[in-house]
């Protein structure tokens, strides 16, 4: 008897061993099947639902996968003896109830048990996100959310720009921008999405340039169209995850969030004037950390103010670097929100006070009898407002 | 009577001659809008309708409060409050 076989013959006397259509049963239980074979023998097909763990690598990524050590744990490789070696290293781990797959995922097939072609990361991917994958938070499955994921930004301006140009450095793999503007010398200042040689050309395009020089595969889909009650329905129904909200008027920012609220889409939202800033995750339909549902704008602000009373035109200025601030707070919350990880600024208005270098958390509450999110209200339709832009007196007075 | 410091937002300070903060000493947190009034013309409208309500554009912060969860205009405040006037801002694209 050969060394290995020996050794086979002493795991086989203290590992359980469990047939695939069993072990599929206690999976549908609970139980928690890894496919400890190699990269290329999954991309060929895997258990539905297996983590997948390289042997090599088990021992030290297993805790992410099976936090629990009295979880039922199932091994599977190609033919049940691999499995055995792995079985035994979770074992000496600590996994109490460890048992190694008969037959392997062979059996498996024979058994006409399902299966699935797992996405996988390619060559360029894998080293491009290597980052995000270090962390157990992302990984391999996190990047392959980000890679499939479609976010939606309202504007390629000032906001829009960092926020589009950091989704696309982080994989997210289709990202829609709605903006029917051209890029004007004085947008530089601010738009990092644009360049001195692109003045005059469309900021879709203009975008799309930037976005996919830094990564190719980047999918950017173009509307260069203003948003308006008549082609919301149609932009925002095209299965986007989340919308990052960037516009820069009242009348947008109401259909962005009425659609939000219809379309059940989370609103990454921020704004800036000046040196101040603003930003909140507007999601009634996910609860907040308290238990209570999130508000919508429309909460907080039931109707938006008369020409006379807004306070905010291009007139006013910004401070440049300020949307760069505000808008990558909006890019952290949209991948938070891909990636189903850490705590929304859901319920919560994180304002900034760049002169202060100051900010400031404020409770948003839901609006019980919200026109638009209060639950069990037929959706009221969208509402055309007019541009309130207040006239160059009044601006002055406001902002001077 | 309290002390409590009212915070500006950017918008409205051209009617506190640029000030980001203004103290005032009242009871409560209409108290403390009406004392900015007596001092800076003008920008209480702004902030209140006609009728004294906060505007539907405006929201009135006691702390991280917002005073419609509170006993709204009439919430008492104590020494060392920060009463914070957030308006809708929509800027952000051009």
């Amino acid at each position: 008897m050969s060394a290995k076989d020996r050794r086979l013959a002493e795991l086989r006397g203290s590992i359980p061993e469990i047939d695939p259509i069993d072990a599929a049963a206690l999976q549908a239980r609970g139980a928690v099947l890894i496919d400890v074979r190699e990269p290329d023998e999954i991309a060929a097909g895997s258990p539905v639902g297996a983590e997948r763990i390289v042997r090599g690598f088990l021992e030290l990524k297993v805790e992410n996968a099976v936090p629990d050590p009295k979880t039922t744990v199932l091994c599977l490789c190609a033919g049940g003896v691999r499995s055995l070696f792995a079985a035994e290293g979770l074992r000496t781990l600590g996994y109490e109830d460890v048992r190694s797959v008969r037959g392997g995922f062979n059996r498996w097939k024979t058994d006409q048990l399902p299966i699935e072609v797992p996405a996988r990361l390619d060559d360029d991917a894998r080293e491009r996100f290597s980052r995000h994958m270090l962390m157990p938070e992302v990984g391999e499955k996190g990047q392959l959310r980000l890679l499939e994921s479609k976010v939606l930004c309202i504007g390629a301006g000032g906001l829009g720009s960092p926020v589009a140009l950091y989704l696309a450095a982080a994989g997210v793999g289709t990202i829609g921008i709605v903006d029917d503007d051209v890029v004007d010398r004085s947008n530089l200042q601010r738009q990092i999405v644009h360049t001195d040689a692109r003045v005059g050309e469309s900021k879709v395009s203009s975008a799309r340039e930037t976005l996919t020089a830094l990564w190719p595969k980047a999918n950017v889909v173009g509307f260069e169209t203003r948003l308006t009650s008549d082609n919301v329905d149609e932009i925002f129904g095209q299965g986007w995850d989340v919308v990052v909200d960037g516009s820069d008027n009242f009348p947008t920012r109401y259909l962005v969030n009425d659609a939000c609220v219809k379309h059940a889409i989370p609103n990454v939202h921020g704004s800036i004037f000046r040196f101040e800033g603003q930003a909140t995750v507007f999601w009634p339909t996910r609860p907040a950390a308290d238990g209570q549902r999130g508000p919508c704008y429309r909460c907080l602000y039931a109707e938006p103010p008369p020409p006379e009373l807004a306070p905010s035109c291009a007139e006013a200025g910004v401070l440049g670097v300020l949307p760069g601030v505000i808008g990558l707070l909006e890019a952290v919350e949209t991948v938070k929100i891909v990636l189903g990880i850490g705590k929304p600024l859901v319920g919560r208005l994180l304002t900034y006070d760049a002169l202060e270098q100051r900010f400031t958390e404020l409770q948003l509450e839901p609006d019980p009898g919200c026109a638009y999110c209060a639950p069990g209200k037929p959706f009221p339709g969208y509402v055309d407002y007019v541009q309130a832009c207040a006239a160059p007196a009044a601006v002055a007075a406001a902002t001077s | 009577m309290s002390t409590a410091t009212i915070r500006i937002p950017t918008p409205l300070r051209s009617f506190t001659g640029g000030a980001d903060e203004v103290t005032v000493g009242a009871d409560t947190v209409r108290g403390a809008l009406d004392a900015l009034g007596e001092r800076h013309d003008g920008l209480i409208p702004r902030i209140l309708t006609e009728t004294g309500e906060a505007r539907p554009f405006v929201n009135i912060y006691l702390g991280s409060k917002n005073v419609k969860t509170l006993d709204g205009l009439a919430t008492t405040i104590a020494d060392g409050d920060v009463v914070s006037i957030i308006p809708a801002v929509a800027g952000g694209r051009s």
